[in-house]
């Protein structure tokens, strides 16, 4: 009798196991999506309707605001939790991410899938993907590409008299800048001016102290003004790079805009404030990435053609760049549902998936959309889109990238904001912070 | 009778625990009740504790688990003593600590000492008074946030109204001299009641029979104020003053919500600081040693405290 029992109950476990391995594939899966809180997010739960549809896995998301979406992801990552199964997270924890077996590495799968990424927007798969940088070790699919570039007032710009005391005050047109210096131009032209029985400011820039809103936008004008992370013959060498006279005189012109041109009380400001300040009608010209350009075109007050785009105006030299923003998609290491993870990737790196990703509201990093010849017509921001996406550098995305964030959030915070010390002071003190850093993790 | 499944069941049951329990001293079973409290302080507080205090000696980051933490001795706390940046905070710590309880000290017992007169509505004036800290200090920051706007704030127009200033020239928040002021108005605006409710209870202790023996003797209320009021209310403000000397030390959601530790670094606490560098650096070990510093800090701190407390209560 105990014979036969434990026949039957082997024959039975072989057949349990057999149906789970054997169909994994095709089981149904409750996954589990995370990203930040803000409207691409929204676009993507209507993309991966399309999904659950075709493959017949549930879709859940979970969405964290901004500003404590590194918190949270981070602490869920580190803790080996398994509520994510794919995790779109941000560029700077790919080298983090891959050295510390958090993201499943997608070389195998995508060569399995056809799926290429020369295929991709190259400066994407550098920010998204890889690790090491510029090295063939692939660790997400670039899923939204996103950039910091400009929105302006089209319509205040195009009023006659503003047009008629704006040339006779700088001897040219009111008009898109072409140079940093133009911008605060504007900037201060429109500074405190009263529009409307209104009155405006000139610029919203990002200056948040918290997590990496400063950073972003000091680093943004900082690359143009001839800021370079490292020694370009020597890894990890920044001493005159960092703290260059071209990023000294790059981090005293973001302060000289914060203290001319910004609103009142543009202490701590990211995204969302950004947004606000715009879409209120206080200022003339906005610092932003890229995702916020379909809300403010749809926007009943600032939207259609009141609006315009452009990207980073160029430095005194001419060098023009942009701080990379977006995102790749992962597979977490950590997720009993890989299988149907990688599906859903497979699923979205599809051109058609990708076309109506960015007919959403989602910006597709994928070549054959945004090179397609009606892409940069499609929307009035389109174009501005992919001339910005052309000149992109990014943060640090080293493992240690955090600690090499909050020592320049603080000393650019300290300098731009607070105005202690000098702008030499700060850069100078930027060096040694992440000298520190690099030497703690045994890089130099 | 015949042998149905309840009689079974009561066979197979063991006997009365109390049945057994019986058998045990006084002694054994407070030890039995008081065992699973203690087990359970020990898991959830001793042993962090001693964790921590070798975490410390090591450079541990919870986000390698692929590394080996290595042993560093003294060093975090080499690191640590030697910051500038961490005595800045430390500074801007104290600096928060000592006005926010100058002011609640001083408000909450004078709002005490008012609401302790008879008069009319005097129970609804206490509800009104302790709202603030019945709300979350997060609401409260954010609250405080909007009222602050230079733009839009109530905060500035009030200020504007009684100086003539106009309200978007200055930005609580925003300014590096105003700041850490904005964060003690708000913080005192929240946590007097607090104060003011311990006091309080201290005031309605005091028996109304020793004032009246004061008033034979003719002694004046000056003399009554100071010579029975406040030595009798003494133990209960010192006691308000450590609750909330540790509370503030530990600041953290109201400041952040605030002013996220800015502008610059001039509200960073200690606090935000080591928050920073546990879980946005994941500097483990070194925040492990500056917790240690912290802990031993106000412990030691407390506990010169409690004894001079202790010493006022036996008077």
């Amino acid at each position: 009798m105990t014979s036969a029992f434990l026949k039957s109950t082997v024959a039975a476990g072989a057949l349990i196991w057999a149906s789970l391995s054997g169909a994994g594939a095709a089981k149904a899966e409750d996954l589990t999506l995370c990203w930040a809180a803000w409207d691409p997010a929204n676009a993507l739960v209507e993309l991966s309707k399309d999904f659950e549809a075709k493959s017949g896995h549930k879709m859940k998301f979970e969405f964290v605001p901004w500003p404590n979406f590194a918190d949270r992801m981070l602490n869920e990552l580190n803790s080996g939790g398994k509520l994510c199964d794919l995790m779109i997270g941000d560029s700077q924890w790919i080298g983090g991410a891959a050295e510390n077996g958090q993201y499943v590495k997608l070389n195998d799968f995508f060569a399995k899938e056809g799926i290429k990424m020369e295929d991709f927007i190259p400066a994407t798969v550098v920010g998204y993907a890889e690790w090491p940088k510029n090295s063939p070790n692939y660790w997400a699919l670039p899923a939204f590409g996103d950039v910091v570039g400009w929105t302006y007032r089209k319509d205040w710009f195009s009023r006659p008299e503003l047009q008629a005391e704006f040339k006779t005050k700088y001897g040219r047109d009111l008009a898109v800048p072409k140079t940093f210096a133009e911008l605060k131009d504007i900037a201060e032209f429109f500074q405190g001016r009263d529009i409307d029985g209104k009155k405006v400011y000139g610029a919203a820039i990002y200056t948040e102290r918290g997590s990496e809103g400063i950073t972003m936008g000091a680093m943004d004008v900082l690359y143009s003004f001839g800021f370079q992370y490292e020694n370009p013959d020597k890894p990890y060498d920044l001493e005159g790079f960092v703290n260059s006279a071209q990023s000294i005189a790059g981090l005293e012109y973001y302060k000289a805009l914060y203290d001319c041109c910004t609103p009142p009380g543009s202490s701590d400001t990211y995204m969302s404030e950004n947004i606000d300040a715009y879409k209120s009608g206080q200022v003339a010209l906005q610092m932003n990435f890229a995702f916020i350009w379909p809300g403010i075109h749809a926007d009943a007050n600032v939207g259609g053609d009141k609006s315009g785009y452009f990207p980073n105006p160029a430095g005194p030299d001419g060098k023009q760049f942009a701080q990379l923003g977006g995102q790749g998609i992962s597979v977490v290491a950590a997720s009993s549902k890989q299988d149907a993870a990688l599906e859903y990737i497979k699923w979205f790196a599809q051109p058609e998936i990708q076309n109506k990703w960015w007919s959403l509201g989602g910006y597709s990093a994928l070549r054959s959309v945004v090179e397609d010849p009606g892409f940069a017509t499609s929307q009035p921001y389109a174009q501005t889109f992919l001339d910005s996406m052309a000149i992109v550098k990014d943060f640090w995305a080293e493992p240690s990238y955090a600690s090499l964030l909050q020592a320049s959030q603080k000393r650019f915070h300290d300098y731009v904001v607070a105005g202690q010390g000098t702008a030499k002071e700060a850069m100078d003190g930027l060096v040694k912070d992440w000298t520190e850093v690099f030497e703690d993790e045994g890089k130099i | 009778m015949s042998d149905t499944a309840i009689d079974r069941i009561a066979r197979a049951t063991p006997p009365p625990v109390a049945k057994r329990l019986s058998g045990l001293s006084d002694r054994a079973i407070a030890w039995l009740f008081v065992t699973p409290s203690i087990v359970l302080l020990l898991a959830i507080n001793i042993f962090p504790l001693i964790w921590t205090v070798r975490l410390s000696f090591t450079n541990f980051r919870v986000n390698r688990p692929n590394e080996v933490p290595e042993f560093v001795g003294l060093r975090n706390y080499a690191r640590i003593l030697t910051d500038g940046d961490i005595w800045l905070t430390m500074q801007a710590t104290a600096h928060f600590l000592l006005w926010t309880i100058a002011l609640q000290v001083l408000i909450g017992f004078s709002l005490a000492y008012l609401i302790n007169k008879k008069f009319r509505g005097n129970d609804l004036w206490t509800t009104i008074i302790v709202l603030p800290m019945m709300l979350s200090p997060a609401v409260v920051g954010n609250f405080w946030t909007f009222l602050y706007q230079p733009q839009i704030g109530l905060f500035n127009y009030v200020v504007s109204f009684f100086t003539g200033i106009d309200p978007s020239a200055f930005s609580m928040i925003g300014d590096v001299s105003l700041a850490p002021w904005a964060i003690i108005i708000v913080d005192t605006w929240m946590w007097t009641p607090f104060v003011m409710l311990i006091c309080l209870a201290g005031l309605r202790s005091i028996p109304d029979s020793i004032y009246e023996a004061a008033e034979c003797d003719r002694a004046s209320k000056w003399r009554q104020f100071w010579t029975i009021t406040i030595p009798l209310v003494l133990p209960f403000l010192m006691l308000a003053i450590l609750f909330r000397g540790i509370e503030n030390f530990k600041m953290f959601d109201l400041v952040v919500q605030l002013t996220g530790g800015g502008p610059g670094s001039v509200t960073e606490l200690t606090s935000i600081n080591l928050k920073r560098e546990a879980f946005e650096k994941w500097r483990t070990g070194y925040a492990s040693a500056y917790a240690v510093i912290l802990f031993v800090t106000v412990f030691g701190l407390a506990s010169i405290y409690v004894k001079a407390l202790n010493k006022v209560k036996e008077r």
